[in-house]
């Protein structure tokens, strides 16, 4: 038996291997790679960007394709790990995709980047916000449909300072990637104005079972405000023990946290949070149309970057419709030159791979629903 | 004084919620030397159980305590459940293998049931009810603590108490302390061995499903992914109060959450956790078998 | 057990699943919209899935019970010769086998349907093997469980990149002192902990790889933090110029070369003084002590040498992903290390390389069964090591038999 084990698995490894790389000798289409997190912890991020992916191939396919050929979607998981990344980019490399729509976190997009670079790959990220991606020029060839970091830090900083009006901000992070990014920047912005005193700066840690150390920290340290970055399930823990004990203090976060889950979770707590997030393009028929048909498909409501992903994908195809081609600097010189109708709105692409005119704007959860509030002084009113 | 107060307070729900699931951990180390990891997914299972049992009910009309004792039930009836059935799958073949082995198929166990209920309901994170009552008095006479955390620590107290109870004076009892010190002896004087673990990790899994329904309650939110954090310092609170021993893992427990509560207040919580391990390194070097462990006699 | 016993027994184990996963797999309720919605294929699904699992389970439990093993256990006779023991008598099968696989080893990455994916992940897989190997050392012949092993990984992996980013030290620079480090840093470890035993070992290293990692995380003065160093550089071979296809197998090679040093040293070590002292320590701690054996230097050069390794690997990570950020050096990653050794066959070189293969290669063939993919990964863990508890390799256990003629006869 325990030959025929070893033996049973030298076979399947073979015959794996066989179908595996006979895949890339497949027909002849324009293969859209999407890579991101489409299982574990972080899947709820990567599975709606996929799916998005998959719509929009649908409705380029209706229309005769890209180039007259089909558009075929090539998901592959990278599980947000960065090492993890290598073997998906390079997977999608030997499966031949043309461009690639992901990932979805920063640290394996720039890993899976170093990758996609040497083989003139253009890459469209949904959600990927590390300011460094687009503004170190390392990367030509990476476009993203997603404001950056810094953009957003200092949307929620300006905020705080000039339409609340306080004078005291607790900043907080996550420790992660994005989440301690986002904080340092809003701490740089603050310190810069002057206009208010960062009074604590920490990061907490992530799935930990009770926050109320830091709240009582938060209540000792005379914070008016809560910056917070990171994503939802540790700020609706924070915001609920907030509230619990009484405290009134503002809190405003990020898009990892202008989620409906959020609200969901944190429920009649969440009254009166404020969040950054895209730029609310609801009554764009585009988005509508988007929402729709991700209703029909998949029965359920998008999840967190959907139109991001969306827009993305349409852009990419775009592109290579209008360069006649799948190389890579054709591709992102239409995508640079071209502007395209997407669910984000009329969009192209600046010389560093940003989206022009897709930003953030701050919302505020009334009723159990995120609403658009206004960001310039003077309009904000008082919960 | 008041910040230090909270401080306190706050350590203690902390410690209170490590020692119910690392209460489990001890025990089933006690019995049979394994550090069995999946014993943190039986606390995310029971999780689910109970918000799945609570909105039923809920959609039911029902209201009141008896959501809670009902819902209770159930979490502790499908935790024992599934502690029971993993000692039987991925143990139980594994009796007389190397030490390590069955460490492995823990490891191996713990992915399983993540994604098991990963699949079957959802990845997102869910809102989990809080069915705890709200008790007016504590709020009068205790103004640090919320309800919530009041019921944790007095529940932790209650099934402290009631298992040492059930340990120390129950035939039952009898036969896990004597497997415990040397299981061929139980077998020769007549316990039944395999009945006898298998009590263990049913205890142990009931014990993980209070604290689930009251963890969730108190965080009010569950995934499939919760059972990992706490198991890992549900072990370390059960190695750090000497690991097989009940009132150690409580001890632990406490020290555990209020090294992290205070290393927070006063400290920053960036390093919360270095904390946490360092003290245990600390406490390992000076007493090399956890606070309350017996020194273990080395047989020659 | 007649054969209607038997089905009865497997309808009562159906029933249990299908009570027992009632309330995961069949409601599944949205608790804004106030639904429930009831699947109630999927109890049928897990009772006819588990019934006849059942009966394949017990049929193979009871080969198992029956095999070789057991047998000779109850008897104390040798162990019947398995394909691996069988091998390792016959010195010409041995030789042929390894010329085989040192052929494979070398064609591989030229086989025309061979893609830069498939040689990028054998070299993954063969990046654990030296994991493994080096694990092996502590845990495998020395004895001492070590759940912190990712930390020496880590140390390897910050050395070069962060050597590169202040000075830019290249790879080959790096990779000795990545090295070092990680044995300093093996050695300063070591000393705290001479005097634990057992599982308050496991847990003391469990929080130094834990702590490692936190101080990388938030000491982002030093390490930048979460966000991590990018762009760090491949190695190079004499300053060519090479595409992504012929760096992927540079490195494979590469790191088929690492590889195969460790084996050469780790065998070497196996043979030596030192790895004899480790067995004893292993085998029995007190033992070992009386018979003049110096444990706390055995147990500090375990770790010493094991950590090595484990920084040699660091630093090909590092220059392999080009990009280095502490998510990638968790917890989980050190119970994978050790899974690799254990389910390989402690102590045993063929066991690690074959575990190592095994567990980082499924999860990317899996990758058709997406989703499910991890799932299906935990079932494999739980079911080799219910039936093959040993490992797949089992570990040469040198036996000496004393012969009337006064020769040592070796036997294995």
């Amino acid at each position: 038996m325990r030959k025929g084990m070893l033996g049973f698995f030298v076979a399947c490894v073979t015959a794996l291997t066989l179908v595996l790389g006979g895949t890339a000798l497949a027909a002849d289409t324009i293969k859209l790679g999407v890579a991101g997190a489409h299982s574990g912890d972080l899947a709820s991020y990567g599975l709606p960007t996929k799916r998005a992916a998959e719509l929009v191939a649908k409705e380029f396919n209706a229309k005769g394709g890209v180039l007259g050929k089909k558009v075929e979607v090539l998901a592959e998981d990278d599980v947000c790990k960065p090492e993890v990344a290598t073997n998906t980019a390079m997977k999608l490399i030997s499966r031949g995709a043309h461009v690639v729509l992901g990932h979805i976190c920063s640290g394996a997009t720039k890993t899976a980047l170093e990758i996609y670079n040497k083989e003139k790959i253009v890459v469209m990220s949904s959600s990927a916000t590390n300011p460094e991606l687009t503004q170190s020029g390392r990367y030509p060839l990476f476009f993203r449909t997603i404001a950056s970091d810094d953009a957003q830090a200092k949307l929620d900083a300006e905020f705080a300072m000039n339409v609340l009006k306080v004078k005291k901000i607790a900043v907080l992070h996550d420790k992660g990637d994005y989440g301690k990014g986002l904080a340092e920047y809003a701490k740089k912005f603050i310190e810069e104005s002057k206009k208010a005193q960062v009074v604590l700066y920490e990061g907490i840690t992530p799935g930990a079972v009770d926050y109320s150390a830091v709240v009582q920290k938060i209540k000792q340290s005379g914070a008016e405000a809560v910056i917070y970055g990171g994503y939802h399930p540790e700020a609706s823990s924070i915001v609920m023990q907030m509230r619990k004990k009484n405290m009134k203090t503002y809190f405003i976060s990020d898009d990892g946290v202008k989620d409906d889950t959020f609200i969901k979770v944190a429920g009649r707590y969440a009254e009166g949070v404020y969040a950054s997030g895209p730029k609310d393009t609801s009554k764009n028929p585009l988005a509508i149309a988007a929402i729709a048909a991700h209703k029909q498909e998949y029965k359920s409501d998008p999840g967190a970057f959907f139109l991001n992903g969306y827009a993305a994908a349409q852009a990419l195809l775009n592109a290579i419709q209008k360069a006649k081609s799948t190389k890579g600097e054709a591709v992102a010189k239409a995508l640079r030159t071209h502007a395209v109708d997407t669910p984000l709105g009329k969009i192209k692409f600046d010389k560093r791979g940003d989206a022009i005119g897709v930003g953030f704007s701050m919302y505020q959860v009334k009723n159990g629903v995120y609403v658009e509030v206004p960001t310039t002084a003077g309009a904000a009113k008082k919960r | 004084m008041d910040y230090f107060l909270e401080l306190f307070f706050g350590g203690l729900t902390r410690g209170s919620i490590y020692a119910l699931i690392a209460l489990g951990y001890t025990m089933v180390y006690g019995i049979i030397e394994l550090i069995n990891f999946a014993h943190g997914e039986i606390y995310m299972i029971a999780s689910f159980t109970a918000l799945i049992v609570s909105s039923l009910l809920a959609l039911q009309g029902m209201t009141g305590p008896a959501v809670l004792l009902l819902t209770a039930a159930a979490a502790i009836i499908f935790a024992a459940a599934h502690g029971f059935t993993v000692e039987k799958v991925a143990y139980k073949p594994l009796r007389q293998a190397p030490r390590l082995s069955p460490l492995i198929s823990a490891i191996g166990m713990s992915i399983f049931l993540q994604n098991y209920v990963m699949l079957a309901q959802t990845s997102d994170f869910l809102p989990f009810p809080n069915l705890l009552p709200d008790l007016p008095f504590v709020a009068e006479y205790l103004p640090f603590l919320g309800a919530t955390e009041f019921f944790i620590i007095v529940t932790t107290a209650l099934v402290m108490v009631g298992l040492t109870l059930l340990i120390k004076f129950t035939r039952m009892g009898k036969a896990m302390r004597a497997t415990a010190q040397d299981r061929n002896m139980a077998m020769l004087v007549g316990v039944d061995i395999n009945r006898t673990i298998s009590n263990t990790f049913i205890i142990g899994s009931a014990l993980a499903a209070v604290g689930g329904v009251l963890i969730a309650s108190h965080i009010g939110r569950i995934n499939f992914y919760i059972g990992f954090i706490a198991g890992i310092k549900a072990f370390t609170a059960a190695v750090l109060g000497g690991i097989g021993s009940i009132p150690g893992a409580v001890l632990g427990a406490l020290v555990l959450g209020w090294t992290e509560s205070f290393a927070t207040g006063y400290v920053s919580s960036d390093y919360e956790d270095v904390f946490a391990f360092v003290l245990l390194v600390l406490i390992l070097i000076v007493r090399p078998s956890g606070l309350l462990g017996r020194p273990a006699v080395q047989k020659v | 057990m007649g054969p209607i016993r038997r089905l009865g027994h497997s309808l009562v184990i159906s029933l249990w699943f299908m009570f027992l996963t009632f309330p995961i797999m069949v409601p599944k309720v949205d608790t804004i919209e106030k639904t429930v919605q009831w699947r109630w294929d999927n109890l049928l699904y897990v009772g006819a899935g588990s019934f006849f699992l059942s009966l394949l389970w017990r049929f193979l439990l009871e080969r198992k019970e029956r095999g070789p093993f057991r047998a000779a256990e109850q008897e104390k006779k040798p162990v019947a010769p398995t394909w691996a023991d069988r091998l390792r008598g016959n010195p010409r099968a041995l030789r042929s086998v390894v010329v085989i696989l040192a052929l494979a080893v070398c064609i591989f990455p030229f086989l025309p349907f061979v893609t830069t994916y498939q040689v990028n992940i054998l070299t993954n897989a063969i990046l654990y093997i030296m994991l493994g190997l080096g694990l092996n050392i502590v845990v495998g012949l020395a004895g001492l469980l070590h759940l912190g092993y990712v930390a020496f990984y880590a140390v390897g992996a910050y050395t070069y990149a962060l050597l590169y980013y202040h000075f830019g030290v290249g790879f080959w620079t790096a990779l000795p002192l990545g090295a070092l480090l990680a044995t300093l840093f093996g050695v300063l470890l070591g000393f705290p902990i001479l005097r634990l035993r057992g599982d308050y070992l496991a847990i003391v290293t469990l929080g130094f790889g834990e702590i490692t990692r936190l101080v990388l995380e938030n000491w982002g003065e030093f390490t930048f933090g979460p966000s991590g160093i990018a762009g760090i550089p491949r190695p190079g071979l004499f300053g060519m110029e090479m595409n992504l296809h012929e760096v992927t197998i540079y490195i494979y090679f590469l790191m088929v070369g690492l590889c195969l040093a460790t084996i050469f040293v780790v065998r070497r070590l196996q043979d030596s003084r030192i790895g004899r002292a480790w067995v004893a320590l292993r085998e029995d701690e007190i033992a070992c002590e009386a018979m003049g054996v110096d444990t706390r230097m055995a147990k500090l050069t375990a770790f010493a040498l094991g950590s090595t390794w484990a920084g040699l690997a660091g630093v090909v990570f590092a220059a392999k992903t080009t990009f280095v950020n502490p998510a990638s050096f968790t917890f989980l990653e050190s119970a994978m290390i050790l899974s690799i050794v254990v389910l390989g066959g402690m102590g045993s070189i063929a066991g690690v390389a074959l575990g190592a293969l095994i567990l980082i290669l499924t999860p990317e063939y899996l990758r058709a069964f997406s989703e499910y993919r991890m799932l299906a990964f935990g079932v494999i863990m739980v079911l080799m090591m219910v039936f093959r508890p040993q490992g797949i390799v089992t570990g040469v256990r040198r036996v000496y038999t004393y012969t009337r003629k006064g020769q040592d006869g070796k036997e294995t």
